[in-house]
């Protein structure tokens, strides 16, 4: 491939930025259609209860079109597991739970129709806490569940195991045991939830304006849930306001809008409040992991042995099968010669949740990044050291089958080291105290197959003016995926930015994408993109050497113009399209590619080599301390990250930053708070989520690795940014403090007790060993 | 100007430099009637409760949660809004077009209201140099923009390119009133 790239690797702002910043973007909120209606859902006020339901004041309530419940609609369960109705019969597990629907003229009257609702409820105790719901007595929660279990109440188990653990057991010099808990976070996306449904009685077709960000999955959740064919279903995406893994799941409000579009004949828009999008919008898994891990004398890892509780909630989204990234940081993160994984989901009547950027790879990297201080401070030995010594390397291939052909490492830890300084411990008796955090982080870099296509389709066509049109699968959110095809498209076509349009939101246009995750878009839809180029370019290429009269030639494609190779003659690229199209034997300039990564499906051991590439990222955190408040300041981060190669330093860097606030977040302040069921801090007071003050320096250094299957040598970047933050700056604050911590978040109370010597109540079971070696 | 059948009001305000009227009652929030009724849709509803700036506009200059504000006040008043920014011909304003040029626009749906609020703390700094109280040439510190725009959520970008943004935006005010 050309190495000398002229427009991949510059800062070139985001394509679609104009309109978001004139005012003129669309999002779901603004859409309006004629006579459309709104709608409104009506949950339960308990997270446990039985109910009968009374909607006939409802239903007289002068505009109002429509009201549902259970008895009016005859749809299948929806969710990853298939266990989740869209709207509860009789019976409510979690205080999300849909118990009925109106669609009005106004809002205001579809608010004033969920007030007439009457409800009578009976009540029942609920499980609120993973532990209890595993004990026999615990009654079933979810009665669609499915799947062999040993108890009930399990969503989901996964097992995996490399290596002689009893062996490397015995070369350990220490072994240390910890509990680690991890909290619910919310996406918090700046556009609540939204979708908008426009249903045709005449044909029989349905149109949805939605928010989601895996579009054909969605299309077909959508058909199956409504027993529809997916086809008759069209999904345009409106401009998507925040993304972060929210819309990977198909969600009940989804549904339901449809339903009352078809009974009403009308188009119908939900829209949830701030409050509704705090309580029934999913989160990040909530996790108790016990982790024994082991190091020998000379400070190799020899083993982890690692037990995760997730808290499912009460149905199971997509969020269940994290343990795919959870097992894949324990077993490959640094070199480790034996792994012993368990993953148990279990039901709660907890609010269930979803995907979040990371995919359960913070939860296990804050495990295992804390437990590394741990045992460096058992061996007495420096924790860059130890992290140096047990790197990953380029060419290994982990216990679990990733190969890493390419593997920037050490090279990402060397440059965090090097750019923080080390040894800034204060004195004891001061008020404010410093510390260093480090902790990297592995994930897929090239897609990840878990679905059986993990592939793109591209389409790319040049008009007789000489303007470029990409029609991709892949998905914009926010994230800009948009820029970096029109960057490639710009790169290999010699056409100019402006001229390149990019068409990506409906799926009756585009071909097929699995979505937005795995931090895949440029690497597969790059990839994609420049197969379908190749073979455009081939077309052209014949016709401008029979116009050119130069049959060998071939053809440098520069500012609109494709030049002789052999002569340097040139001629316009509209040109040859033209001749193309209005002369015999007449042709499109136009071509299409469809883009599967090499990766393969793991076994039934997990194991095999899942993604096309793997990145890695370093980061090394300064934090202050106030020892009287427990208020924990982040002042420096540095972030070294094998992005393969950098193909826009803008888009690169808002990346970085937006993943390391929301890390930061993470760490310090973001919890949704939850007593017997109930969400306790539903909007922004309460909840907080980091504002411009909060931010820390970010330095950040791209390492790059050129992978030979990454477009341009680029590897996956979006995930990464937020996976090691929450436990670099645990690691920093413990390591200005001389304390434990093995809880998220770290609030001030939680740093305040540590600094007391007390634990937590949730983190209990730890232990140390040490052999006399 | 109430009308006492419907308990409706008309206001008179300015609304991107054109003077509108417009029928509402006295719970009318700025937010809805923007949208709704001035069907302008750039101002955007990110929580309906004063928590997120993203429906920030300027009310004679200063930056305001239009969600809080009951449109029966703003009689006689000029509001700005992001459709308002663009210069005449419709081309990027300062604000807009550093924003887009430093990265600062990820999903954009708090761009609107970062954008008026930056706008408006430039109007704030102006004022300050023109008013030329203290004799020596004010100065706005990276930490001042920052509390500036704490009002104003966003969750993609890390708030880092917006600051630099606005730290620019300012610095050529400066420069301009040499
Ligand atoms: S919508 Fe007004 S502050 Fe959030
Ligand atoms: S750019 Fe998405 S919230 Fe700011």
């Amino acid at each position: 491939m050309n190495t000398d790239t002229k427009i991949i690797g510059t800062p070139v702002p985001k394509h679609d930025a104009g309109i978001r910043v004139t005012g003129k973007a669309v999002y779901g909120h603004d859409i309006v259609l004629p006579g459309m209606l709104h709608g409104a859902i009506l949950r339960t006020k308990y997270p446990s209860a039985t109910f009968t339901i009374d909607v006939s004041e409802a239903k007289k309530l002068p505009g109002v079109a429509c009201v549902i419940t259970a008895d009016d609609i005859d749809t299948n369960n929806i969710s990853f597991k298939r266990d989740h109705p869209v709207i509860k019969a009789g019976e409510v597990n979690c205080i999300r739970d849909e118990i009925a629907a109106v669609a009005a003229e106004t809002k205001e009257i579809a608010l004033t129709a969920l007030s007439l609702i009457k409800v009578k409820y009976k009540k029942r105790k609920g499980v609120f806490d993973p532990f209890e719901a595993l004990k026999p007595s615990a009654p079933k929660i979810n009665k669609f569940s499915i799947g062999n279990f040993k108890n009930k109440n399990i969503a989901g188990e996964f097992h995996y195991e490399h290596g002689n653990l009893e062996k490397q057991k015995k070369r350990s010099k220490i072994i240390l045991t910890r509990r680690f808990s991890l909290p619910r976070m919310t996406h918090a996306c700046m556009a609540t939830s939204n979708i908008t449904a426009a249903y045709s009685q005449s044909d029989g077709k349905l149109l949805l304006y939605s928010s989601t960000q895996v579009p054909f999955l969605y299309q077909r959740d959508m058909a199956h849930a409504l027993k529809m064919n997916p086809s008759d279903i069209r999904i345009i995406q409106p401009v998507i306001g925040g993304g972060f893994g929210s819309k990977l799941d198909m969600y009940p409000f989804e549904p339901i809008c449809a339903l009352l579009s078809i009974k009403t004949g009308k188009p119908v828009q939900i829209l949830y409040s701030r409050e509704e999008e705090f309580i029934a919008s999913p989160t990040r898994q909530p996790m108790i992991i016990d982790l024994t891990a082991g190091i020998d004398s000379k400070g190799n890892f020899t083993f982890r042995e690692v037990n995760v509780i997730k808290d499912n909630g009460a149905y199971t989204s997509w969020g269940a099968t994290t343990p795919f990234v959870i097992m894949q940081a324990f077993s490959s993160l640094y070199k480790i010669p034996a792994c012993y994984f368990h993953a148990t989901a279990v039901y709660t009547n907890n609010v269930f949740a979803g995907s979040f950027r990371g995919y359960g790879n913070p939860q296990a990297t804050f495990a295992l990044e804390r437990m590394i201080d741990m045992l460096a401070d058992e061996i007495g030995m420096g924790k860059d050291e130890i992290r140096l010594i047990n790197a990953n390397e380029q060419g290994e291939i982990t216990g679990q089958g990733l190969h890493y052909q390419t593997c920037g490492h050490r090279q990402c830890l060397e440059s965090v080291i090097k750019s923080s300084k080390t040894k800034i411990r204060t004195t004891s008796n001061e008020r404010y105290k410093k510390g260093i955090g480090f902790a990297s982080m592995l994930h897929v870099g090239g897609g990840a197959k878990i679905y059986r296509s993990d592939g793109c389709g591209s389409i790319v066509k040049i008009d007789p003016y000489g303007f470029c049109t990409i029609i991709t699968g892949a998905n914009e959110i926010g994230q800009g995926s948009e820029t970096v095809l029109a960057m490639i498209a710009a790169e290999e076509l010699g056409i100019a930015l402006n001229k390149i349009k990019v068409i990506n939101s409906d799926t009756d246009i585009k071909p097929w994408d699995v979505g937005v995750h795995a931090s895949r878009t440029s690497f597969v839809a790059g990839n994609s993109l420049l197969g379908a180029i190749k073979k455009l370019k081939n077309k052209l290429n014949a016709k401008a050497r029979q116009l050119m009269n130069e049959p060998s030639a071939d053809f440098i494609y520069e500012s609109g113009y494709l030049f002789s190779n052999q002569t340097r003659s040139k001629i316009a690229i509209d040109k040859v399209v033209r001749e193309m199209q209005f002369t015999e034997p007449n042709e499109l300039a136009i071509a299409f590619y469809f883009y599967e990564p090499l990766s393969e499906f793991q076994d039934k051991e997990f194991k095999g080599n899942v993604s096309g590439t793997y990145a890695f990222a370093s980061q090394s955190i300064e934090v202050e301390v106030d020892t009287y408040t427990g208020n924990v300041r982040v002042l420096n981060v540095h972030v070294a990250q094998d992005v393969g190669k950098v193909l826009n330093p803008l888009l690169l860097e808002g990346q970085i930053h937006g993943g390391v606030l929301q890390g930061l977040g993470y760490a310090i302040c973001e919890e949704l708070l939850m007593n017997s069921g109930m969400i306790l801090n539903s909007n922004f007071h309460n909840y907080k989520i980091p504002t411009a003050s909060d931010i820390p320096e970010i330095h950040f250094t791209p390492i790059e690795t050129n992978d030979r299957h990454g477009p341009y040598g680029a590897k996956g970047v979006g995930e990464a940014p937020l996976i090691p933050t929450a436990a670099a700056i645990t690691n920093a604050v413990c390591n200005a403090l001389g304390i434990e911590l093995l809880e998220l978040p770290i609030t001030p109370e939680r740093v305040l007790r540590a600094i007391n010597g007390k634990q937590t109540s949730r983190t209990k079971k730890n232990l140390t060993v040490r052999n006399g070696k | 100007m109430k009308n006492s059948d419907t308990g409706s009001f008309i206001v008179n305000f300015n609304l991107n430099g054109k003077d509108v009227k417009a029928e509402i009652s006295a719970s009318t929030l700025l937010l809805d009637l923007i949208r709704n009724t001035f069907n302008m849709k750039g101002t955007k509803p990110g929580c309906n409760e004063g928590e997120c700036g993203a429906c920030t506009v300027l009310i004679n200059d200063v930056p305001v949660n239009s969600c809080l504000y009951l449109a029966a006040n703003i009689n006689g008043k000029t509001v700005t809004t992001i459709e308002g920014l663009s210069c005449n011909d419709g081309s990027l304003s300062a604000v807009q077009d550093s924003l887009v040029k430093n990265g600062a626009v990820q999903c954009g749906f708090c761009t609107s209201g970062m954008a008026l609020c930056i706008k408006a703390l430039m109007f704030e700094y102006e004022n300050l140099v023109n008013s030329k109280l203290t004799g020596k040439k004010p100065k706005l510190t990276e930490n001042d923009v920052k509390k500036w725009l704490e009002g104003n959520l966003c969750r993609c970008t890390g708030y880092v390119n917006i600051i630099k943004s606005a730290l620019e935006l300012i610095n050529n005010v400066e420069r301009k009133s040499g």
